[in-house]
């Protein structure tokens, strides 16, 4: 049963990741060709999931916006967990005063409004694209760097490791090679769990008017889009909520999933 | 205890005081500023305001200027709302924040934590499936689409609610219904997970052992063990409820707390962008605190430590 519906969902992430890679050079349309003529319409043999009010092509866009969309999530998520790893591992092999003051450090900046940080940053650096994904992975390593510390503080002490420092290899030699492979599982299982939530906050703050700006389009532009003129054309706001919503739920179910397979226990012992 | 609170009262101050910092440098580098940017002013007046409000001295002249506006409570006025102190604002938007963040909290707690027992009292049911699966689909929809769904169908369909602003009695409702239902995805999530979890261990054997009966083993002893990671979650969660989440409230065009710090950030009212976070770092980290003194009650074998 669960390792069904782990390949389902891998399966839909995998199917979107190619439909909004391949889409949006496949389709006849710009995702910002207008065709003022035709306004919003229905969904049709030529507009698949329609048009909206200046003629664009909906599905041609959300396709483009999905890209987007996975985008800033997979590239937040790499800068988080770049983050997140580098940090985690210098404070588990430290250790001592160092560790437990670098850990401070992160019991405070958890704390922190960071919503309204990365709200003023966006409204700083003019909203560009990079800055989307530097701005939530630079807030969203947190967790991160607690889970590699966890494993690391009980790796550097394992017989393998003194076997290795025994044999003379180097401090970076046992890093990269013995703690870092060590550590890539919890981390990739915490990042398709990370992912998920930096699309929403991308979504957010491209709801808000602050993130990706038309007439790029984002999954959270669409939906702002959609949502202004939902009375009207109820299905601008439908269709990308659908797809956005999908691949949340395939994302989500494919960390659960994963998070179940490797290790039960050790990600609810590192959030007590 | 005593030392566990010092310790953790220095460590929220330090949270403050950074956060007020980090505001601040933040909003030195957004381009204009709320007296700039104003149009049909003399440039005599936007100096005279300047001067008023200390801008044309050096930023580390300012930054300390700030910091002992709120050293000594002494708040400052905001750059576009003339005359008012921060704290009026403030006063002003957080209870509309606050009405929508406890109603929203209040119906989160009410489905999620039936929805999560139920699943973990009767574990691979329908009962078990049919609340994971809509626990697991309120989690995968954003606040941003349901909002508006919800404001379509009570709103401009059955006409029941106002669709947005803030002048009934009842505009809370939608609001916090769009919150409520997706916070209550989490909880089910985390309740049916943690009750599950306590209810297989050794304790909860020896209390049926002894005798006692199925309710008062789930509702005396597992509950209060299971209650714990949901707490966890609850601390953050009830903090950025109250203070609105920013979405709901532009949906919904609320004027709450997120609807001033967007137009604060836009409009460069850096003394508004600053009191508002620092009053969002304040409520984190007084729920955390309680959050933590509730667990160490809860379950005996926390203790506080600094």
């Amino acid at each position: 049963m669960r390792s069904r519906i782990n390949a389902c969902a891998l399966g839909l992430i995998v199917m979107l990741v190619i439909l909004c890679g391949v889409g949006p050079e496949l389709s006849p349309y710009e995702q910002s060709q207008q065709n003022l003529e035709l306004k919003a319409t229905n969904p049709s043999l030529s507009h698949w999931l329609g048009t909206d009010p200046l003629g664009r092509d909906m599905l041609t866009r959300i396709l483009h916006g999905g890209r987007v969309s996975l985008e800033v999530g997979l590239l937040a998520t790499a800068v988080a967990a770049v983050i997140g790893v580098f940090y985690g591992m210098i404070s588990g092999l430290a250790g001592g005063r160092a560790d437990a003051a670098m850990m401070r450090v992160v019991d405070i900046l958890y704390a922190f409004p960071f919503i309204n940080f990365v709200i003023l940053l966006m409204v700083i650096v003019g909203r560009e694209f990079w800055l989307i994904f530097v701005a939530i992975g630079a807030v969203e390593w947190l967790t991160m760097a607690r889970v590699v510390r966890g494993q690391v503080l009980a790796l550097k002490n394992l017989e393998f490791v003194t076997a290795a420092r025994a044999s003379g290899a180097g401090f970076w030699h046992i890093v990269w090679k013995h703690l870092l492979p060590n550590v890539t599982g919890p981390v990739i299982i915490y990042a398709s769990l990370t992912v998920p939530g930096v699309m929403l906050l991308e979504a957010a703050l491209s709801f808000l008017g602050l993130g990706i700006q038309p007439p790029d389009a984002s999954w959270g532009v669409l939906i702002r889009e959609g949502a202004s003129s939902m009375e009207t054309y109820p299905w601008l706001l439908l269709y990308p909520g659908l797809f956005f919503s999908a691949t949340l739920l395939a994302l989500n179910l494919l960390g659960d999933g994963l998070r179940d397979a490797f290790d039960p226990k050790s990600m609810s012992q590192h959030q007590a | 205890m005593i030392r566990f609170l010092v310790s953790r009262f220095v460590q929220g101050v330090v949270v403050i005081l950074a956060v007020i910092t980090i505001t601040f440098t933040l909003s030195q580098m957004v381009p204009g500023g709320a007296i700039r940017n104003e149009r049909n002013v003399s440039e005599e007046t936007k100096k005279a305001q300047e001067e008023y409000f200390g801008l044309n001295k050096p930023w580390i002249v300012r930054l300390g200027l700030t910091l002992k506006h709120y050293v000594t409570l002494d708040l400052p006025d905001s750059y576009h709302y003339k005359g008012r102190g921060v704290d009026e604002i403030i006063a002003s938007g957080f209870p509309v924040s606050a009405t929508v963040g406890i109603a929203a909290l209040v119906i989160a707690l009410g489905i999620g934590v039936p929805l999560g027992a139920i699943a973990a009292l009767r574990p691979n049911t329908l009962e078990d499936r049919g609340s994971t699966l809509v626990a697991t689909l309120g989690i995968c929809t954003p606040s941003m689409v349901l909002g508006p769904l919800i404001a379509m169908l009570f709103g401009l369909k059955l006409r029941w609610f106002n669709v947005a602003g803030w002048f009934d009695s009842t505009d809370w409702v939608l609001p916090a219904l769009t919150l409520g239902v997706i916070y209550s995805a989490y909880i089910a999530r985390l309740a049916r997970g943690s009750l599950r979890e306590t209810l297989a261990q050794e304790f909860i054997r020896t209390a049926r052992a002894k005798g006692a009966g199925e309710t008062s083993v789930v509702f005396l002893h597992a509950m209060k063990l299971a209650s714990l990671p949901v707490l966890n979650f609850l601390g953050p969660a009830a903090a950025g409820l109250l203070t609105g989440s920013f979405i709901v409230e532009t949906i919904f065009q609320l004027p709450g707390l997120g609807q001033f710090f967007i137009a604060a950030a836009t409009n460069g009212d850096h003394q508004l962008t600053i009191a508002i976070s620092t009053f969002y770092a304040a409520l984190i980290v007084s729920f955390n605190l309680l959050v933590d003194i509730l667990q160490a009650l809860l379950n005996p074998r926390i203790r506080l430590h600094a």
